[in-house]
């Protein structure tokens, strides 16, 4: 139920209003507990000297998803076949209406996510964020940084011309100088003993369905993270990230940790 | 429940089994028509489901089952009504000493999610990541190619033959190899014959020198082999700066061996192309080279040498 504000009067006509236009979302609330849960995640305590450098990882989850939805709509019109992965290409970029575009987002956009990657792993190392509790989220970020490149490698064969055929042999071949398991992995990837009609097909569902399911989901992990534990403060910072300009009398709902844990690390100003 | 006993008794459902055994029975009769082992499968489950059917049917007729006692389980002296579930743990009753010992319900049932959950996603998981690795390193078939009659290989030349190894996928398929004749050797033939990949990351080298190709030669088989007469100084990669020389030493630039080699034989006054092996290192020249031979290796692998240690397992060919 949508209640205005203790000590606000308002209009009885625009309260109804209101309740009308919020029925719905107090419907899914009720049943589902979504809407507070979205709140909890979204509006949460940051340091009062949060610099721009820290959007760097949204921003690279806004890369990624952009590399998402055009993957989509790239994938309705290309064809992983050998014989007509080049000429389809051809026909995304020169006949199909706006195809030159998001071809065109596709491919830039992927450097753009690798550089923002790097961006973002930067800012991490430079603020010291990667220090205690948040190790695990720098793994799960390093995991992350793999997988990316994964599908720079992946995507990279798919137009199927001279350089992104010969470029693919030269990646295998360093991946097929690794010690011991090297020249089996070499052989996994081109999917026999050389390339043939089946490695096209096996680095496009790499790249459309392993890679960016695994990146989905260990996004998932790494912004839990964040949740749990909370934006680190800058260098300079005087003060620790989330902490209450007066002090907040303790809490007894034991879940301090949840909401304020970067006191705890002694790394932050405190 | 006494409103309840005004209404008819209550009678057991109708069996399924009749369903199971109509399966069977069409499962035979299909099976005679497609294969012999439908039919088996068939009769199984006619006869399993028969029976079942049977034994539901003739229940009545035969003795009634024996009474059974529902399990009950003993109840802890208590006073007065069970606590309310709010109380929590500290008001359960006090558990003897054999009631702690025993198995308890919960920790089998969460052994037996575990353990079927396991079976049931190794089942799933076991042929599909088979059938994700395997296809990669079974069934690899090195073909015979026929690179086309002698006399296109004069003594002492180079030719650049390519052709399809898998004429069934065609242009991805296209190799290059690099052809000498060396004349004979007490009266053998000899023939070099050089792989166009480089050992340093596989790109395609180039012969330093002139390529005749006006005077390309596209021999009629299925396997589409042109032939290209070429005077060689030696070779280069476009890539990373690899040089070779005649014998496909390393000369400069990262690779780490010599360029792969690839036996040959003569038939019907044809040269055909054997398989390939690749090479540590090459001394002497032509006919009279005396050549380190290994298995094939994945380029930019050493053959030999201490570095060679760092790949023990040969791929099964």
């Amino acid at each position: 139920m949508a209640t205005t504000p203790a000590g606000r009067t308002k209009n009885p006509r625009r309260a109804q209003l209101e309740a009308a236009a919020l029925y719905p979302v107090d419907w899914l609330e009720e049943r589902s507990g979504l809407v507070g849960g979205l709140k909890y995640f979204l509006f949460r305590k940051v340091p009062r000297d949060t610099s721009w450098a820290q959007t760097l990882g949204s921003a690279t989850l806004t890369a990624f998803l952009v590399q998402a939805v055009t993957g989509v709509v790239l994938a309705f019109y290309y064809k992983p076949d050998p014989d007509k992965a080049y000429d389809s290409i051809v026909h995304i970029t020169n006949d199909i209406t706006l195809g030159w575009l998001v071809r065109g987002m596709h491919r830039w956009g992927a450097s753009v996510f690798i550089i923002l990657m790097f961006l973002h792993m930067a800012r991490v190392f430079l603020f010291g964020a990667y220090k205690y509790p948040r190790e695990l989220n720098w793994i799960i970020g390093v995991l992350l940084l793999a997988l990316g490149m994964g599908e720079g490698f992946t995507g990279y064969l798919l137009p199927w011309d001279q350089t992104a055929y010969w470029a693919t042999i030269v990646g295998i071949n360093i991946n097929g100088t690794a010690p011991f398991l090297g020249p089996f992995i070499a052989q996994f990837l081109q999917g026999g003993a050389s390339i043939g009609e089946d490695t096209l097909s096996k680095f496009y569902s790499l790249h459309m369905l392993v890679l960016p399911g695994a990146i989905g989901g260990l996004i998932g992990l790494h912004l839990y993270l964040v949740m749990r534990l909370g934006v680190t403060s800058p260098p300079w910072s005087p003060t620790a990230a989330g902490q209450d300009r007066v002090e907040a009398p303790a809490s007894t709902n034991g879940r301090e940790g949840l909401v304020r844990p970067s006191g705890r690390g002694g790394s932050n100003g405190e | 429940m006494s409103s309840h006993e005004t209404k008819p008794p209550h009678v057991p459902p109708p069996s399924l089994w009749p369903l199971g055994f109509a399966i069977g029975i069409a499962c035979i009769l299909t099976g005679l028509v497609v294969s012999w082992p439908a039919v088996a499968v068939g009769t199984v489950l006619a006869v399993v489901f028969g029976f079942l059917w049977i034994r539901d049917v003739t229940t009545e007729v035969r003795e009634p089952a024996p009474h059974v006692d529902p399990e009950t389980r003993h109840v802890a002296e208590t006073t007065g009504a069970a606590p309310p579930a709010t109380a929590g743990l500290e008001a359960m009753p006090p558990s003897t000493e054999a009631e702690r010992d025993a198995y308890p319900r919960s920790t089998f049932l969460s052994a037996a999610t575990l353990g079927l959950g396991g079976v049931v996603g190794g089942l799933i998981t076991i042929p599909v990541l088979g059938f994700a690795v395997l296809p990669s390193f079974t069934g690899q078939k090195e073909q015979q190619v026929e690179l086309g009659p002698l006399d296109d290989f004069p003594e002492g030349e180079w030719v650049i033959a390519s052709y399809f190894e898998d004429e069934s996928i065609g242009e991805v398929s296209r190799r290059t190899v690099f052809v000498r004749n060396n004349g004979f050797l007490e009266q053998a033939p000899s023939y070099t014959i050089l792989f166009s990949r480089c050992v340093h990351l596989g790109c395609p080298i180039q012969p330093n020198g002139i390529v005749y190709d006006d005077r390309k030669k596209t021999v009629g088989n299925k396997q589409q082999v042109e032939l290209t007469p070429s005077l060689v100084t030696g070779f280069g990669c476009p890539c990373h700066g690899g040089q070779y020389d005649t014998e496909g030493n390393r000369t400069a630039g990262p690779p780490v061996r010599a360029l792969d080699r690839a036996e040959f034989s003569i038939r019907d006054g044809k040269l055909w192309l054997g398989s390939f092996y690749s090479v540590g290192s090459v001394d002497s020249t032509g006919a009279r080279a005396r050549i380190k031979k290994y298995g094939r290796a994945v380029p930019g692998v050493h053959v030999d040498g201490p570095e060679a240690w760092l790949y023990p397992i040969e791929i099964p060919r």
